[in-house]
């Protein structure tokens, strides 16, 4: 089980090396999106302090969803996906596979990338660890619950814009508790810990139930 | 003696298009009925003023029952996806894609009659208030199953598809709901009036549950009708569809 674990992650993260553009493109997506609010708002010191953490997770959550749209599309391109689907180990081991190389390449930059979105923003450096550790604990549910929608729009035309529409209603809970705790953080006494018990327990839950549902999702799509 | 009902009997296309077809001239009956009774219930026989609101509150007799069914009808469409999956009964997910439309028209029409009794009693059209965030998200949800519904053309995959997010979305909503209700989990009170219906007047509830009747049997009525065409479209190449009265001429 194990094995064939790290051997997805392995031939994923190496395949996405050959294509260094690809984890560029997200990472310089969020980057951009990022530093274009100021321009559009104004770069009055209080506002972007306090719009920066609605800002921050908004931004992720779209990078993170237009990299989804990769996940499965080349493996289903090339037949991959069939030899996984008959493979004798479990399909939910390979899908979890999958995400967590998903996430690897697109949440973790993001995570390591943000900040610079603090210095950006002005936040004082306790919201930059806050906004640090709640993108460490909510990019991942992203990519898990991104993945049933990116298996069930699996090889639709016009799948990006489709999956946008089925996913980001359910990325609400993860964009308001992630987004409350960096405003916490900047708030005296106001305590961050509960916000990072949620995020905590959306990512257990994600892990538990995502992998399989995303292992339903890509049966019924390529019977 | 022993009753046995063959319940799968009318989870056949073939055998449940004419049963549809006998009981929508019923439920519409029914629907004008306890429209005409409520309408008339509402109008004349409930108090003009309800605390410190005036007539224009009796916008409730409208608003609160598409409310109850754009809810309801999401529960019954992930029920009856949830039944297709399990039983691989097609006619299951056909019903849940003649109730979505309806269930969205209800949606909108909760936010609309909302936004209208708003802008009369708060001064705004809107206001990110917990209910009316949550029913935003639920016309979201509403949307997306139609959108995955329509945008794959194997009805087997997209039956399919559909109903697991459905079922998704089900598993999911009441967690939007509590973070859509309480972002500060340090901090959470009651948002939310708290109603019973023991505390409502008798005409208020009578109207307000006749309305809800009314709306609940027009429901029956367009998707019953919806889900006959769905049938037709979908069996049309069979022969029991060939022998049908309106189709053979």
């Amino acid at each position: 089980m194990f094995s064939v674990f790290f051997t997805i992650v392995r031939r994923d993260v190496l395949l996405a090396m050959r294509r260094r553009t690809d984890v560029l493109t997200t990472l310089f997506f969020f980057i951009i999106v990022v530093s274009l609010f100021p321009l559009g708002i104004g770069a009055e010191k209080n506002t972007l302090r306090h719009i920066a953490p609605g800002v921050v997770w908004i931004a992720a959550l779209l990078a993170s969803m237009l990299a989804l749209e990769r996940l499965f599309e080349n493996d289903y391109a090339d037949g991959t996906l069939e030899q996984m689907l008959i493979a004798p180990q479990s399909l939910s081991v390979i899908v979890a596979a999958k995400v967590l190389t998903h996430w690897l390449l697109t949440g973790l930059p993001i995570v390591l990338i943000a900040p610079l979105v603090g210095l950006q923003y002005y936040l004082p450096s306790e919201a930059v660890v806050t906004m640090t550790q709640a993108l460490m604990l909510g990019t991942p549910v992203l990519s898990l619950i991104g993945a049933i929608g990116a298996a069930l729009t699996l090889g639709l035309r016009g799948g990006g814009i489709l999956l946008s529409l089925l996913i980001l209603p359910l990325y609400i809970p993860v964009l308001v508790y992630g987004a409350g705790a960096i405003a916490a953080s900047m708030m005296a006494k106001a305590p961050v810990q509960p916000y990072f018990m949620l995020l905590g327990a959306f990512l257990i839950l994600a892990l538990i139930f995502a992998p399989w549902a995303t292992a339903a999702a890509l049966r019924i799509s390529s019977e | 003696m022993t009753l046995k009902i063959n319940w799968f009997k009318y989870a056949s296309p073939a055998s449940f298009y004419p049963l549809a077809g006998k009981m929508i001239p019923w439920f519409a009956a029914a629907s004008a009925l306890l429209f005409a009774v409520g309408l008339y219930w509402s109008f004349f026989k409930t108090p003009e003023v309800l605390s410190e609101q005036k007539q224009y509150y009796k916008i409730i007799f409208i608003h609160v029952p598409v409310v109850w069914m754009g809810m309801w009808l999401y529960l019954v469409m992930v029920v009856w996806s949830a039944i297709g999956l399990i039983f691989n009964t097609r006619l299951s997910f056909m019903m849940s894609a003649a109730i979505a439309p309806t269930g969205a028209l209800f949606t909108f029409l909760g936010l609309l009659t909302g936004a209208i009794w708003g802008k009369t009693s708060w001064g705004t059209w809107w206001d990110w208030d917990p209910r009316l965030t949550s029913f935003l998200i639920l016309l979201f949800l509403y949307i997306g199953y139609m959108a995955l519904q329509s945008a794959i053309d194997d009805t087997r995959r997209s039956d399919r598809a559909s109903a697991l997010l459905l079922i998704v979305g089900m598993a999911l909503i009441p967690v939007i709901y509590w973070s859509v209700n309480c972002p500060d989990p340090a901090q959470c009170t009651a948002l939310h009036q708290r109603s019973g219906l023991g505390k409502i007047e008798g005409n208020i509830l009578f109207a307000m549950l006749t309305m809800t009747l009314a709306v609940w049997m027009y429901s029956f009525v367009s998707i019953l009708m919806r889900l006959r065409n769905i049938i037709l479209e979908r069996e049309r190449n069979k022969d029991w569809v060939a022998q049908l009265p309106e189709v053979a001429q």
